[in-house]
C-alpha cells in the first residue's frame, strides 16, 4: 500500500475510532461538567447499551425482521437501548449520586465506584460471562479511496455519530433546557436564583449522557460482532482520557479529545506491538492529567462554584 | 408512611421492573419469565421493607421497639465496655492463635486469606484514610512484592527473608515515582492517575514475557522458612525449618499481621499521623503552618506501599505461584472496600471489614457469585448512609457530618 | 419608559404595607451563628438599604431571604406568605431576584444568554424581548456586548449585567449585594441612576452596600447591621445626619 493509501486508511480508522469515543467521552463530561462527578459508572452505562442492542437485534432476528427492514431494525436497536440506558443513568444518579451532592469527594467517587461493580457484576450474572455476539448486520462491502477502503457499516457509524453530535451540539447551545444545563454546570447557585430547577437539569443530564454511550454501545457491538459484561472498562479509561484532552466539562473539548485519542490508537496500532495498545492510553491519561489538566480547549479546572 | 412515599415505591418499582425485567430476562432471545420476576420481585421486596419500616418508625412503633432492645442491650454493652482493654484483646489473640487448631485446612486458608487482606487494608489506611489520598492502584504495590520476591528467589536464590526488604525498598520506591505526579491533583483526578499506574503496572507484568513470564506466571518459589542454630557434627550451622504446613503459614502470616497493626497504630498516634490528617483536611493550612507536604504524601504512599509488599511477598511464598491476574483493578476496588465499609481511618474497622469481607463469601460459598455483587451495592450504600464505616474513627464521623451540615440543598 | 407590568401572580393581602417582613431570622453556617434575630421589613415599592461592616452578615441576610442559606429560626413574610421554607428557584417564582455578591456571572455564555437565563421562567416571548430592550437602554453597553462571553466582560459591565438579568424575572423585589463593590466612582454613580429608575417603575429594592454614604443617599430606609445583629433602623436621610454612623460609616 503507497504512503498515500496508508495515510488516508489510518485516517479513515482514526475518524471511525474518534466518533465513538468522543460519542462515550460526551457522557462523561456532561455528568461531570454539572456536578463535578466522575461517574465510574460510565463505562457500565455504556456496556448496558450494547447488551440492550443484542437483545434487541436478537429478537427481531428471531422473527425474521432484520433482514427485510434494516433502517427499522437499526432504529429500534438504538432508540430502545438509548431509552434504557438514560432510565438507568437517572436511577443510578438518584440512589447513588443525588443522596452524595454535598458530601465529601471521596464519598461519591467510592459510591460511583460501588456503582460500577454493582452494575458488571449485575450484568455478568444475567448475561453470562462469556461474549455475546451480535448478528454480522454490518457488510464488509464498501468504497475503496485508493487502496484504502472504508465499509458502508463504519460510514454510517460515523454518519450516527455526527448526527448524535450535532443535536446535541444544537440542543446544548441553542434550547432553553440546554441553556439551563450549562448555566447550572457553570454558576449552581445562580442558576437556582434564576428559577432553574437543578434536580430536573442534572436528571436530564443523566440521561442524556448516558443515552449517547449506550449509542456507542451498540456501535460498538455491531462493528466488532460481540459485547461482554466487562468491555466497558477500558472504554471508560478512553472515554475519560478524550474527555479530559479536550478539557473535562466541554462539549467540542470532549469531541475533539475523541477524535485525538482515535488517532493516536491508530497510530499506534499501526507501527507498533498491539498488546501495549492500552498501556498507551493510560500513559497519555496519565501525562495529560500531570502536564495539562485543563485540557485543550478547557477552562481553569477550579469553576466558578457557589 | 404518607401517600407521596406510596406513589414513590410505585413509581420506582415500574422504574426497577423497566430496567431490570429486559436485562434479567433475555440473556438470549426466549424470556426467562422466573428468573426476571424473581429478580424484581427480590428488589421490590427490599424496597416493601424499607416503605413499612419507614412507615413504622413514623408510628413510633421503632421507638419503642427500640427501647426495649436497647434495655436488653444496655447492660451487656456495659458489662462488655467495662472488660479492660488487654484483657479483651488478649482474649481476641488467643481465639486467633487456637484457630487453626480447631479449624480444617479450607478454613485455615480462609483464615490466611483474611489476615492477607487486613494488611493490605491496613496498608491502604495509611494512604486513604490518614493522609487522605485516593489510590485506586494499591494493588500494584502488592503485585511489585509477589512479583519481586518471586524473582529474587528464582534467579538468585534468595530467602524470604532476604527479599523481603528488598521488595520493601522497591514498593517503596515504586509508591514514590506513583505518588510525585499526583502531588498538586485534585482528589478525582488522583483516584484516576494511580488507577492508571495500577493498569500499567499489571500489564506490563502481564506483557513482559521475557522478565515475568506473562500470563503464565511465575512458579515455584520457595516457602518462607525459619532458621535456627543448630549443632551437629563439625560445630554450629544453621538448620532450615520450612513453613510448608498451613498452619505455620498461618502463624506467620498471623506474626505479619500484629506487626502491621502495631506498626501503623504507632504512625496513627505519632506526629507523622497528625501532620498526615492534617492534609487530608485542609491542605493549603497545612503547607501555611509548615507541614512539608511534599515528603509527607511521598510518605504515606512508600509506607502504604511497604506493608502490600509484605503482604505480597507472603502471598507469592504461600503459594508458590504469581500471576498478574492476581492483581487486576478489581482487587484494588476489594482492598479499598474494606477500607471504607470498616471505616475509613478506623484500625479495628478495617481489621473488623478485612475478616467479615473475605471470610462471609467463603462461608457461604453457594453465594460466591453475587460476591462482587455485594460489595459494590455495600459500598455505595455505606457512603449514603453510613460514610463513616462499621467502626468510625472518631475524627472521620465528625468530618463527614459537618459535611452535611454546611450545605444549603436538599 | 418601562413597559407595564403584568398583574401581580399573587392575591396581596390589602392594607399590608410591607412587601418583605423578616421576624426573629436565625441563620447558622454550620456551628456560626451568622444571624442572630433579625428583624426588619422593606416597604412597598420602597428603596431599603442595609449597611454594615465587612462580615457583619449583610450578604447572608440576602442570601437568607432566598433560600440559598436557609433560616434556621424566624419567618420571612414576602407579600404576606411564608418563604422561610422555600428552596432557592421557588423564590424566585414569587417574583424576588438577586444581583447576588461577586456578580456570579454565567462566564461561558452569552451576555444575551445570561439575560435569557434571568427570564428563565417566563415564556410571555413579546414582553420579555420588551423587558431586554429596557435593559439595554438602561445599560446601552450590554447592546455592544450582547454576543460576548460574560466572563470577558469588565467588572462594572458584569455588574450591569447582573442587574439586568435580574431585571428580565420582572420581580417585584430586587435584591442588591454589594452593587458598587470594586467600580470605579463615575459606574457606581451610573448604577445608583439605574437603581432609582428601577424603583420609579415599581420594583421594590433592597440593598445590602459598604459604602454606606450612596446606599443612604439612594434609599428611603436604612438599616445598620452588626456582627449579625440589626443595630439601627431609620429613615435614611435621619441616618445620613446620625452621630453615631456618620463616625462608624461615613468615616467622619
Amino acid at each position: 500500500m503507497d504512503t498515500q493509501s496508508f495515510l488516508i486508511q489510518q485516517l479513515i480508522n482514526a475518524v471511525f475510532l474518534g466518533s465513538i469515543y468522543a460519542l462515550i467521552a460526551l457522557g462523561y463530561t456532561m455528568v461531570y461538567g454539572i456536578i463535578e462527578l466522575i461517574n465510574f459508572a460510565h463505562g457500565e452505562l455504556f456496556t448496558s447499551g450494547a447488551f440492550i442492542g443484542i437483545i434487541v437485534l436478537a429478537l427481531l432476528q428471531k422473527f425474521g425482521f432484520v433482514e427485510s427492514h434494516f433502517i427499522i431494525t437499526m432504529v429500534l436497536a438504538f432508540g430502545l437501548a438509548m431509552a434504557y440506558v438514560a432510565v438507568l443513568g437517572v436511577a443510578i444518579e438518584q440512589v447513588a449520586y443525588k443522596p452524595l451532592r454535598n458530601a465529601s469527594r471521596l464519598a461519591a467517587i467510592l459510591s460511583a465506584l460501588g456503582m460500577s461493580i454493582f452494575l458488571s457484576n449485575g450484568m455478568m450474572l444475567s448475561q453470562g460471562v462469556s461474549d455475546r455476539a451480535y448478528p454480522p448486520l454490518l457488510t464488509f462491502k464498501g468504497l475503496s479511496i485508493f487502496d484504502a477502503r472504508i465499509t458502508y457499516g463504519q460510514i454510517f457509524i460515523i454518519l450516527l455519530s455526527i448526527a448524535l453530535m450535532t443535536a446535541l451540539y444544537v440542543f446544548v447551545k441553542g434550547s432553553k433546557l440546554g441553556k439551563a444545563m450549562r448555566a447550572t454546570a457553570q454558576n449552581r447557585t445562580m442558576a437556582r436564583m434564576c428559577g432553574i430547577n437543578i434536580d430536573k437539569t442534572i436528571r436530564l443530564t443523566f440521561m442524556i449522557g448516558p443515552a449517547l454511550g449506550a449509542a456507542a454501545g451498540v456501535m460498538v457491538g455491531l462493528y466488532y460482532g460481540s459485547v461482554r459484561f466487562d468491555m466497558g472498562f477500558i472504554y471508560m479509561i478512553k472515554a475519560f482520557a478524550a474527555a479530559i484532552l479536550g478539557g473535562i466539562g466541554s462539549i467540542p473539548g470532549a469531541m475533539l479529545g475523541g477524535l485525538i485519542i482515535g488517532g493516536v490508537e491508530v497510530i499506534w496500532s499501526a507501527f507498533l506491538p498491539s498488546e501495549w495498545k492500552d498501556v498507551t492510553t493510560f500513559i497519555v491519561l496519565i501525562l495529560v492529567l500531570y502536564l495539562k489538566p485543563s485540557g485543550i480547549l478547557g477552562e481553569d479546572v477550579a469553576e466558578t462554584r457557589v | 408512611m404518607s401517600k407521596s412515599d406510596v406513589k414513590k415505591f410505585f413509581v420506582y418499582t415500574l422504574f426497577l421492573g423497566i430496567l431490570i425485567l429486559p436485562m434479567v430476562g433475555f440473556p438470549n432471545t426466549t424470556f426467562h419469565a422466573a428468573r426476571a420476576f424473581g429478580v424484581w420481585g427480590v428488589f421490590v421486596a427490599i424496597m416493601a421493607i424499607g416503605l413499612l419500616s419507614k412507615g413504622v418508625r413514623g408510628t413510633g412503633g421503632y421507638g419503642k421497639f427500640a427501647s426495649g432492645l436497647s434495655s436488653l442491650y444496655r447492660p451487656v454493652s456495659t458489662r462488655v465496655k467495662a472488660i479492660p482493654r488487654t484483657y479483651s484483646l488478649g482474649m481476641l489473640s488467643l481465639a486467633v492463635l487456637i484457630y487453626p487448631l480447631v479449624a480444617d485446612r479450607y478454613m485455615i486458608d480462609v483464615g490466611i486469606t483474611c489476615l492477607i487482606y487486613v494488611v493490605l487494608g491496613l496498608g491502604l489506611n495509611i494512604v486513604v484514610g490518614l493522609a487522605g489520598l485516593l489510590d485506586l492502584g494499591y494493588i500494584a504495590f502488592y503485585a511489585v512484592g509477589a512479583y519481586s520476591y518471586s524473582l529474587l528467589n528464582l534467579h538468585f536464590g534468595l530467602s524470604f527473608w532476604a527479599a523481603l526488604p528488598i521488595g520493601v525498598g522497591l514498593g517503596a520506591i515504586l509508591g514514590c515515582i506513583i505518588g510525585y505526579p499526583t502531588l498538586k491533583m485534585r482528589g478525582d483526578y488522583l483516584a484516576i492517575v494511580t488507577m492508571g499506574f495500577g493498569e500499567i503496572i499489571r500489564l506490563v507484568l502481564n506483557n513482559w514475557d521475557k522478565l515475568t513470564h506473562g500470563p503464565n506466571g511465575l512458579l515455584g518459589m520457595h516457602k518462607p522458612a525459619l532458621y535456627y542454630p543448630s549443632f551437629g557434627n563439625g560445630g554450629l550451622s544453621w538448620g532450615i525449618f520450612e513453613l510448608k504446613s498451613l498452619p505455620a503459614l498461618y502463624y506467620l502470616i498471623f506474626v505479619l499481621a500484629v506487626l502491621t497493626i502495631i506498626a501503623v497504630n504507632r504512625l496513627d498516634k505519632s506526629r507523622i499521623g497528625r501532620a498526615w490528617v492534617a492534609i487530608r483536611e485542609d491542605e493549603v493550612a497545612a503547607e501555611l503552618s509548615g507541614v512539608p507536604t511534599t515528603w509527607l504524601k511521598l510518605l504515606a504512599y512508600a509506607m502504604g506501599a511497604a506493608f502490600a509488599s509484605v503482604g505480597g511477598a507472603f502471598f507469592a511464598a504461600k503459594l508458590s505461584y504469581t500471576n498478574p491476574n492476581f492483581f487486576i483493578f478489581m482487587e484494588s476496588c476489594i482492598v479499598l472496600c474494606i477500607v471504607v465499609l470498616g471505616g475509613v481511618g478506623s484500625i479495628p474497622g478495617v481489621i473488623l471489614a478485612g475478616v467479615v469481607l473475605i471470610a462471609v463469601p467463603e462461608v457461604f460459598r453457594e453465594l460466591q457469585a453475587y460476591r462482587m455483587l455485594a460489595f459494590g451495592l455495600a459500598m455505595a450504600v455505606m457512603m449514603v448512609l453510613r460514610p463513616e464505616g462499621l467502626i468510625p474513627a472518631s475524627r472521620r464521623k465528625r468530618e463527614l457530618h459537618a459535611a452535611e451540615q454546611g450545605g444549603a440543598e436538599d | 419608559m418601562r413597559p407595564n407590568r403584568e398583574a401581580p401572580r399573587i392575591e396581596i393581602m390589602s392594607g399590608n404595607n410591607s412587601i418583605l417582613q423578616l421576624e426573629n431570622v436565625h441563620t447558622y453556617y454550620g456551628n456560626i451563628h451568622a444571624l442572630k434575630g433579625i428583624t426588619l421589613s422593606i416597604p412597598r415599592s420602597g428603596i431599603a438599604c442595609l449597611i454594615g461592616a465587612n462580615g457583619a452578615g449583610k450578604s447572608t441576610t440576602l442570601l437568607t431571604i432566598f433560600g440559598v442559606q436557609p433560616a434556621a429560626k424566624g419567618t420571612i413574610l414576602f407579600d404576606g406568605q411564608p418563604i422561610q421554607k422555600l428552596r432557592p428557584e421557588q423564590v424566585a417564582a414569587r417574583g424576588v431576584a438577586q444581583t447576588p455578591e461577586g456578580r456570579q456571572i454565567f462566564p461561558r455564555m452569552t451576555a444575551l444568554e445570561n439575560l435569557e437565563m434571568g427570564a428563565f421562567l417566563r415564556s410571555d416571548k413579546a414582553e420579555i424581548s420588551k423587558d431586554r430592550e429596557w435593559v439595554f437602554t438602561l445599560f446601552p453597553i450590554l447592546k455592544q456586548r450582547s454576543t460576548q462571553l460574560g466572563g470577558t466582560l469588565s467588572g462594572g459591565e458584569q455588574q450591569m449585567l447582573a442587574m439586568g438579568r435580574a431585571l428580565m424575572s420582572r420581580p417585584r423585589l430586587l435584591l442588591l449585594d454589594e452593587p458598587s463593590l470594586g467600580l470605579a466612582p463615575k459606574l457606581v454613580n451610573t448604577i445608583f441612576e439605574a437603581v432609582r429608575t428601577i424603583n420609579k417603575s415599581g420594583t421594590t429594592i433592597f440593598l445590602v452596600e459598604q459604602n454606606a454614604h450612596m446606599a443612604l443617599r439612594n434609599s428611603n430606609i436604612g438599616y445598620v447591621m452588626e456582627t449579625g445583629r440589626i443595630v439601627l433602623e431609620d429613615d435614611a436621610k435621619a441616618l445620613l445626619q446620625s452621630e453615631q454612623v456618620k463616625k462608624a460609616y461615613l468615616g467622619e
